[in-house]
């Protein structure tokens, strides 16, 4: 296949994943229709877990040709495909499906009902990734380097664990207002520490993207470690209050509800930091055209 | 006078060192740092980019003057920023070192001694062990131990009942503290590297020399102990600037490729002179100093010749490109112009198109392919004798008149590479060809291994301190005779520091199996 025909078949795939995972979300979301209803009728409970099948399944199969659509573009621009913002939304929810779908089989129960919310929120990324989209091409002069693979490949996966870190923690305060609420959500106390566990996996790689990787990037581009560009001060806001965050589960006072705002707190600094300072702040990491 | 008893001065210290250290006020001033960093990300800092400080100013006049009262044009070096950072180093400071000498204690003291209800801790177990024979206690508590493996172990004997304590996963604190410490590490590094690195950039035409002395930086920055002899004696001479652009498809005119080649050599003049190609990503290493390529541009070169028919001004003017199609902005500065001194001001266009008979002609393509360059001429003092530096990109027209035409508008020059056009009085300019430049960054930041190292250390101790599990567990095995029948009963009982999941009974459950001699399943 040529590059043009391996660009235009990861368009098509890319288009054909967000209506799949569009339908996995519906699936998703009839499942917790069904089981909200009648929490003891067993026939309820029956549709409600073929819808839960259901959604997995699909959401296996947008997983499968997301992951073909990632593929062929890089194929296609002879590179690793991650060197936009296109490219990073796309494979950012790529990677974000291939942890739940990951988790669901390591943890079951105590992670499928996030289903919805996986689904819907990369529904919602990889529709708002076409608003930028870019054709599949070379890059500029200062992304030619082994560490677009390294540095961004990291802030991606970080990414991923803060979302479904985030997803974890808006469970843990629904499911706090009302402990007996939400019967397939787990107990405030397992999601509390089923957010920490994300978390804790999560940061430390942010800690090697942000303040290993891109600085020793960063020497070898620009000839300085750390300049506070936009993206690298939206960074370090975010590794400060992740950082909080891990404080505050230690901390009297601030366990529980503080711990999972301060959680949502930092995700919404790494969406601004993705989304704001690539759009409307700019500086040195303006690559989102 | 307040009625309540007032702190001594020494009591009040202690109280503010108390608050200071506290973990709530740790993390106020950690979630505090975010905050007072935001500012400097969302207006343009002078570190940064001093240009897009001077266009914010203008853009916001009302604004500006406070920002400058605040330092919000260099947040990360204001008084607030710094205030924040400091108070919470001291709070660092002031948190591990104690714990520090806590730890220490703790790995020497023995395990806690057991408590006396079991059955009030969170995992617990209590059984026989006799089958036909009665088990000795020792040979349980040794069963034990030898299941728990590398845990601190602690084993005492009283009236027949045999007690265990085991204490794991010390290493979580000390983690923990390695963390802590990288981090005051880094900025450590951070600082000493502000405080004797430096970095400056110079404008290098095609064809032209720099030798890394001071006088030759457009601009240069350095820290406090920096000192100016220590710039490390180089020379290069840039032979030719390559930049590559997408020639076709959606991302035609994207950069693709830029580099700088020429010659270089140690010491100021002569020595051995040897090829360098400096491209981004790949800097031109000199000692611990590197030479980067930050940006490249067109320098026209310029012929003007005076009304007496002398050639008083004759060289390449970098002009500054302004967008990704290299549409460029620049002056010429010709002060030795008789009777009056000459300066013009235009753009410049690598591949100029018209848009329209009377448009002004726009750049279609980053590329010198159709080059243009239109000037506005001014006439008068260039008010560059008063031995004031003035900048190379500004014409300071307080004392020039701009020449117009009869009808009032301005006149402009026109030219394309070696075109001639005359000016009114008798004077004329040619843009005899065209060069490119190179914008280089020289820099040293010595120590960068520093926090570096420090960080890795960080991530290591992050990585410690959120995987092992600090977790005590009690054994006590005695012989009992009660019922008339003698046995051996175990109790088994653990606690773990930290919060926890299904773990812990699950340790309980192996630590019994192993007790009562059965595999695991």
């Amino acid at each position: 296949m040529t590059a043009e025909s391996l660009a235009q078949a990861s368009n098509y795939l890319i288009a054909a994943a967000t209506v799949i995972l569009a339908l996995a979300f519906v699936a998703h979301v009839a499942e917790w229709a069904l089981s909200k209803r009648v929490a003891g009728d067993s026939d309820r409970a029956t549709s409600s877990e073929i819808a839960a099948g259901i959604g997995r399944s699909v959401t296996t199969l947008a997983w499968g040709i997301l992951l073909a659509s990632v593929v062929s573009r890089g194929l296609a621009a002879h590179r690793v495909p991650w060197g936009n913002m296109y490219e990073f939304g796309c494979a950012g929810v790529l990677l974000l499906l291939t942890a739940y779908l990951v988790l669901v089989r390591r943890w079951g129960s105590t992670i499928d009902w996030a289903g919805a919310a996986v689904t819907g929120f990369g529904t919602t990324v990889l529709g708002a990734s076409m608003l930028v989209y870019v054709p599949a091409g070379p890059l500029v002069p200062a992304l030619h380097s082994y560490w677009l693979v390294i540095h961004v490949f990291a802030a991606m996966l970080a990414g991923s664990g803060f979302t479904l870190g985030a997803i974890l923690s808006i469970a843990h305060l629904l499911k706090m207002r009302n402990e007996d609420s939400l019967v397939r959500l787990p107990s405030t106390a397992r999601l509390d520490e089923l957010a920490f566990r994300v978390n804790a996996f999560a940061f430390p790689i942010w800690t090697f993207a942000a303040l290993i990787a891109g600085p020793i990037w960063a020497q070898h581009a620009w000839g300085r470690y750390w300049g506070w560009d936009p993206k690298e001060v939206w960074a370090f806001i975010t590794w400060v209050v992740y950082a909080g965050y891990l404080h505050a589960r230690a901390t009297a006072g601030w366990k529980g509800r503080a711990a999972a705002i301060l959680c949502l707190l930092g995700f919404a600094t790494f969406l601004f930091n993705f989304i704001g300072v690539n759009l409307f702040v700019g500086g040195l990491h303006s690559y989102a055209k | 006078m307040s009625s309540a008893p007032a702190l001594s001065r020494r009591e009040f210290a202690r109280w503010i060192w108390r608050q200071l250290t506290s973990m709530r006020t740790a993390l106020l001033l950690l979630l505090l740092l975010a905050l007072v960093a935001i500012p400097g990300s969302l207006v343009p800092q002078l570190s940064v980019d001093a240009r897009a400080v001077e266009a914010y100013r203008m853009a916001h006049p009302g604004l500006a003057p406070w920002f400058d009262r605040l330092g919000v044009f260099h947040t990360y070096t204001s008084v607030w920023f710094s205030a924040v950072y400091l108070l919470l180093m001291t709070s660092l400071v002031g948190c591990f070192v104690p714990r520090s000498l806590d730890y220490v204690r703790a790995l020497r003291a023995r395990p806690p001694k057991a408590p006396k209800n079991f059955d009030r801790l969170a995992a617990f177990d209590r059984f026989d062990v006799d089958g036909d024979a009665p088990v000795d206690v020792m040979a349980i508590i040794e069963r034990a131990q030898r299941e728990l493996g590398r845990a601190r172990v602690d084993v005492v004997e009283r009236d027949g009942v045999v007690e265990l304590s085991a204490e794991s996963g010390q290493l979580r604190e000390f983690g923990n503290l390695l963390f802590h410490v990288a981090v005051v590490g880094v900025l450590i590094g951070v600082a000493v590297g502000a405080l004797f690195g430096y970095r400056g950039s110079a404008i290098v035409t095609e064809g032209d020399d720099f030798s890394n002395v001071l006088t030759q930086y457009d601009d240069f920055a350095s820290g406090a102990l920096f000192a100016p002899e220590s710039l490390p004696p180089f020379a290069l001479h840039l032979d030719a600037v390559d930049a590559r652009f997408q020639l076709t498809g959606p991302q035609r005119g994207a950069p693709r490729y830029f580099a700088a080649r020429g010659t270089w050599s140690t010491g100021t003049s002569g020595g051995h002179e040897k090829p360098f190609k400096i491209r981004v990503n790949h800097p031109l290493k000199v000692g611990r100093t590197s030479v980067f390529l930050i940006g490249q541009g067109y320098a026209p070169v310029f012929k003007v010749t005076d009304a007496h028919g002398t050639v008083v001004f004759e060289d390449a003017v970098p002009f500054l490109p302004a967008d990704g199609t290299y549409t460029s902005s620049g002056v010429v500065k010709v002060p030795d112009a008789r009777p009056q001194g000459l300066g013009f001001q235009g753009f410049f266009l690598p591949t100029a198109i018209s848009t329209g008979k009377h448009e002004a002609p726009v750049s279609a393509f980053p590329a010198a392919a159709n080059p243009f360059v239109g000037l506005f001429v001014f006439r008068g003092d260039l008010g560059m004798n008063g031995g004031r530096p003035q900048s190379v990109f500004v014409l300071d027209k307080s004392r020039m008149k701009q020449i117009k035409l009869g009808d009032g508008t301005p006149f402009r020059v026109s030219l394309t590479p070696r075109q001639i056009a005359d000016l009114p009085g008798g004077d004329e300019i040619q843009f005899v060809g065209l060069r490119q430049y190179a914008r280089l960054q020289i820099s040293s930041t010595p120590l960068a291994a520093v926090p570096l190292g420090a960080i890795w250390l960080g991530v290591l101790g992050l990585v410690i301190s959120l995987s092992v599990r600090p977790r005590r567990t009690w054994v006590r095995a005695k012989r009992s005779s009660a019922d008339g029948r003698s046995r051996t009963v175990v109790e088994i009982a653990a606690l773990d520091r930290v919060r926890s999941g299904s773990g812990l009974t699950d340790h309980v459950r192996r630590l019994a199996r192993a007790i009562k001699g059965e595999e695991d399943e």
